[in-house]
């Protein structure tokens, strides 16, 4: 965990200056990865849903996972955070293997994710929310748990990090109050927040522009960036291409079911392939902002 | 018509044996259902467990009562492992009805002629049981009995000494649900995998709670056995479970105190119906039923109110609408 | 606290009225019940037995022997509550039929007041059953006996799960008061046939009664209100389990304890087939079950209803979105299982007798056929019943005939554990 912010800042500015060594085509290793997957399968039933041959991810950059609707990413998303099981394939965090741990492992050795429809817990108040994510908490164990002297003074320093936190993404006055009564941008915030309690190394967001709306996608995207600075590394699969193109420092392009193009975002956009599955084959045009309407308006401009 | 027979019989009642009995089983429920979202509609197994632990020791193996109750709590235990690893990660419906067959199974075994040299077969086990317990009795042996209650001087013994248990257990409970581990099955009531994603051990939480949430049952078992003194195994029906679920749903599911109100609250109801149509049927009140009627009708309120209560409140009287774990789908 | 108030009203309300209609309406058919010894000898084909002695006393002095009527049934009057000892003569068994726990013969029983029924099980032998007989002492034909037995059971049975199939497919629901339909059915037959009807007429009669009246009617008055209030699915499984209680003490409190049978074919001879030993009137039922599901299924793969049921099962959202009316649909699924569990009550109520928890006795084992076929697949629901029901009747080769369910509770609470989506259900549906 990076406590340092010159060591971090060192580790963020050292991450995206190694990234540009890097040549951009799948599958390519990366000078510092906190992960490396190989040979990753997942079908249903008769289709292959995922057949990823090698991909890395470095360290404290941030990653965007991208591609058309079908192409895998989620599932990919799920497979190595735990939450469904390939059929085939390894990857490792920090060098460890992980294939086939249990998801609640992860997110203690530091692989935390968060969820593309928002899962802060309604019907706890924010605080609470807050306090679970805290890691090593003596008060979890059930009989601890009955003996309050030996978790207060941890509950009390668990509280003041939430409280921290929650200033940083502007809900401390929402802290006694249940999150089912904030605002659904409130609750992305919320998870966001919550899920740095953990101290992730490697924080993993699904989807996290989904149903934002644009004053909050700055907010976000601040945030994000932040994280990087501390150090953290983040991956996130999106459909957003402006934020893709705002803020990753290193795309990862999928298309049905494997890494068809990597790169820094400016490339990966350019990148004949990478169009070719957005737009259908038959069509030849750049991917820009609003490339979900340029499949609409684009004439059929056969090749 | 005798109104002070149907007044000193619901109090009474109220806050008599078998009140203490449902109220246990009703917060090893609150802590299953109320605040973990586990349906587990099965307890009635655990209460079994209990009542046999002490059947058994005490009277097959003609051992001592102190030594029954440890067993029974294994024993609970060990149900609880047996029934929730296999079942825990299936969805609610379907854990009900894994836990309602797993229920009748006990009960079918238990009282089969197979182990009818141990466990008493249809008959059960009867004799006495809870001697150990009553012989600690510090009650004056002159003791007639209180004004208006009507126990008789082992039963008020009981009764204390009940209550102290369901004092002991809810304050147990009140502890942990305000700790971390509380709020960490608060939130596997709302969203596993949100908690699984923060690092915590979704499954061994649960399994956690079925295992408190059942010996607490257990508990409710051998307080049975012991004022009893009789285990029958008819007596352990799917019925007490549903019974112990209206008891938590009126106090209120996830509410320290929910399943203390509710079972009193519950049996000044029950009683007080029962024997107020018993002494109106003897006083010739009503006369197109019969006092073999009054447990049908019991039956028949229990179920209209569990359907009440789930429609119009079923947060019950002191239940959070916005805590409960009903929503889910 | 208005709506506590409003709330305590209205169950109070609720619980007076499911009272007052019970017993205004049971009034008639309520009848005296001092203490009394009840029961029946039933032989292993469904007939009765009669003339069958059986001797109550107890240690004061009381002495009463009773003797079983043409139906198999007896009624001992005793003095008052108290522990008795029953005895039975066993050399009144006619030839061929024997004791299926020989310890039956002399049993000591705890009677507390009203009707106390007792059971006796009866086997074909000589020296009774015992409990243990082990595979190898089986011959072949009874062997064929309990696999014809089973198959007819798991046809009954299937009656019932189809209708729970339909029913948790397109809403969702797990329906515990599903078993208490089939009550509800056979019990409408009987008051029918006790005002007169001959049961041949009586039967369809009470089938569509109780297909309007409890399927339809059920749906309207209170699922699809609850629906409309976006009830949750837990809560709404919990008002079933509320329901079927009320049903069935409520039939418990209108029409007694003990057992009923209709008015024809109670104590039907049995007939021969080969090895096998049946009574007309399970062929005809199970044949003419057998029609009813296929009927069903067929409506259910073909017709244009049955194929928005299947729309609605798969994704009511999409189904609506595609302009099938889901509230229609779900009416008209609640009506035909209703109708399917009224003639599976009539079946039971036939081949064994009609008492207030016949329902409840079968409940587990309809959820274990649903569980096994698959949750929400058309066929699976058949498949499973009679895969449970030609289990439960061979199981009885290896344990007491006691815990015959206990066979099938076990297969049902494996399956969940190693393959919830059942035979023929797919994966995602389950978790």
């Amino acid at each position: 965990m990076p406590n340092d912010q010159a060591v971090s800042d060192s580790i963020a500015a050292s991450a995206r200056a190694a990234l540009s060594t890097v040549e951009p085509r799948p599958g390519v290793p990366k000078p510092d990865p906190i992960m490396v997957a190989d040979h990753v399968r997942r079908s249903f039933g008769g289709l292959t849903a995922v057949n990823v041959e090698h991909v890395e991810i470095q360290r404290g950059a941030i990653t965007a996972l991208i591609g058309p609707n079908g192409a895998g990413k989620t599932t990919f998303f799920n497979l190595i955070t735990g939450f469904d099981d390939a059929n085939e394939g390894t990857w490792t965090f920090n060098d460890r293997q992980v294939a086939g741990t249990a998801p609640y492992k992860l997110a203690r050795i530091g692989m935390v994710r968060t969820f593309q429809l928002t899962k802060a817990l309604s019907r706890m108040t924010v605080i609470d929310n807050m306090r679970l994510g805290a890691k090593h908490q003596t008060g979890e164990r059930f009989f601890a748990a009955i003996l309050p002297f030996l978790w207060n003074s941890q509950e009390k320093s668990v509280g003041q990090k939430a409280m921290g936190l929650l200033e940083r993404f502007n809900l401390h006055e929402k802290v006694g109050d249940f999150a089912g009564s904030l605002s659904g941008g409130q609750r992305k915030l919320l998870e966001m927040a919550r899920a740095l309690m953990a101290d992730p190394e490697l924080i993993m967001l699904d989807e996290p522009m989904a149903g934002v709306n644009p004053a909050l996608k700055q907010s976000l995207l601040g945030h994000i960036k932040t994280m990087r600075e501390e150090g953290t590394t983040v991956l996130f699969v999106e459909h957003d291409m402006d934020m893709v193109h705002d803020i990753s420092d290193w795309v990862i392009v999928m298309a049905q079911g494997e890494v068809i193009a990597e790169g820094p975002p400016d490339t990966v956009m350019k990148d004949q392939a990478v169009i070719d599955a957005y737009l259908g084959a038959h069509h030849e045009a750049q991917l820009t902002e609003t490339g979900e309407s340029l499949t609409e308006s684009s004439d059929g401009d056969s090749a | 018509m005798d109104w002070s027979f149907v007044l000193t019989q619901t109090l009474t009642q109220a806050i008599g044996i078998q009140a203490i009995i449902y109220c246990l089983a009703a917060i090893g429920l609150n802590v299953q259902f109320g605040y973990t979202g586990l349906l587990n509609f099965g307890q009635v197994a655990f209460v079994a467990a209990g009542s046999y632990a002490v059947g058994v020791i005490v009277l097959t193996f003609d051992l001592s009562l102190w030594l029954a109750i440890v067993v029974g709590v294994v024993v609970a235990l060990v149900i609880a492992l047996i029934l929730g690893i296999p079942t825990l990660r299936l969805r609610a419906d379907y854990l009900a009805i894994v836990t309602i067959a797993f229920s009748e199974l006990v009960r079918l075994t238990v009282r089969s002629i197979a182990f009818k040299d141990v466990l008493g077969g249809a008959q059960g086990l009867n004799g006495k049981l809870g001697q150990d317990f009553h012989d600690t009795n510090p009650l004056p042996a002159d003791f007639q009995s209180l004004p208006v209650l009507s126990w008789t001087r082992q039963d008020l013994w009981v009764v204390i000494v009940g209550w102290i248990l369901v004092a002991l257990f809810t304050l147990l409970v009140w502890l942990l649900v305000r700790s971390p581990w509380g709020r960490i099955v608060r939130g596997i009531r709302e969203d596993e995998a949100a908690v699984v994603s923060l690092g915590k051990n979704v499954f061994a939480y649960k399994l956690q709670a079925l295992m408190l949430g059942g010996v607490i049952g257990a508990f409710g078992g051998i307080v049975w056995a012991v004022a009893k003194q009789s285990v029958q195994p008819d007596t352990f029906r799917p019925e007490f479970t549903f019974f112990a679920y209206t008891i938590l749903l009126l106090g209120g599911a996830a509410r320290v105190f929910g399943p203390i109100v509710g079972a009193i609250l519950f049996w000044i109801i029950l009683a007080g119906t029962g024997e107020f149509l018993g002494q109106a049927i003897q006083a010739g009140w009503i006369d197109f039923l019969q006092p073999t009627d009054v447990g049908n009708i019991r039956f028949v309120l229990m179920g209209s109110g569990l359907i009440a209560l789930m429609v119009f409140r079923p947060q019950g009287i002191f239940g959070d609408r916005r805590e409960l774990a009903l929503d889910a789908k | 606290m208005l709506i506590a108030v409003r709330a305590a009203v209205s169950a109070v309300v609720l619980a007076v009225l499911s009272l007052l209609g019970v017993t205004i309406l049971g009034a008639s058919a309520a009848h005296a019940v001092d203490t009394t010894l009840v029961g029946s000898f039933t032989a292993p084909d469904g007939s009765g037995i009669p003339d069958v002695s059986i001797t109550v006393s107890d240690e004061a002095g009381f002495s009463e022997t009773g003797t079983s009527d043409a139906n198999g049934d007896f009624a001992i009057p005793l003095p008052g509550g108290g522990t008795y000892a029953i005895e039975i003569d066993v050399t009144t068994l006619p030839d061929g039929i024997a004791l299926e726990n020989p310890e039956d013969a002399s049993r000591s029983l705890l009677v507390l007041g009203g009707e106390k029924k007792i059971i006796t099980k009866l086997v074909e032998g000589e020296g009774g059953g015992g409990d243990d007989g082990g595979f190898l002492d089986v011959s072949g034909d009874q062997f064929l006996q309990l696999l014809f037995d089973g198959i007819l059971f798991g046809i009954m049975i299937a009656l019932g799960a189809l209708g729970l199939n339909l029913v948790f497919g397109t809403t969702g629901l797990t329906n515990f008061s599903h078993g208490d339909l089939l009550t509800l059915g056979a019990f409408t037959a009987l008051i029918l046939n006790e005002a007169g009807l001959h049961i041949i007429i009586a039967a369809p009669i009470a089938i569509v009664i109780a297909a309007v009246l409890f399927g339809w009617g059920q749906n309207k008055v209170l699922w699809r209100p609850l629906r409309r209030r976006k009830t949750g699915l837990i809560a709404m499984m919990i008002i079933s389990i509320g329901l079927a209680i009320v049903i069935r003490y409520g039939v418990a409190l209108f029409f007694g304890g003990a057992p009923r049978n209709f008015n024809q074919y109670a104590g039907q001879p049995g007939i021969e087939i080969g090895p096998v030993s049946t009574t007309p009137k399970a062929l005809i039922l199970a044949g003419l079950a057998t029609i009813a599901l296929i009927i069903t299924v067929i409506w259910v793969q073909r017709s244009r209803i049955g194929k928005a049921t299947r729309a609605v099962s798969d994704n009511p959202a999409l189904a609506s979105a595609t302009g099938i009316d889901v509230e229609k649909v779900i009416a008209v699924v609640w009506t035909v299982a209703a109708g399917l569990a009224a003639f599976g009550g009539i079946y039971l109520g036939l081949t064994q007798d009609n008492i207030w928890n016949m329902g409840q006795r079968v409940l587990l084992i309809i959820f274990a056929s649903v569980i096994l076929g698959g949750l929400g697949t058309v066929y699976g629901a058949i498949i499973g019943a009679l895969v449970v029901g030609v289990f439960i009747q061979l199981t009885s080769l290896v344990i007491p005939t006691e815990m015959k369910t206990v066979g099938a509770l076990f297969v049902m609470i494996v399956i969940l554990m190693i393959r919830p989506q059942g035979i023929l259900g797919r994966r995602e549906r389950v978790g």
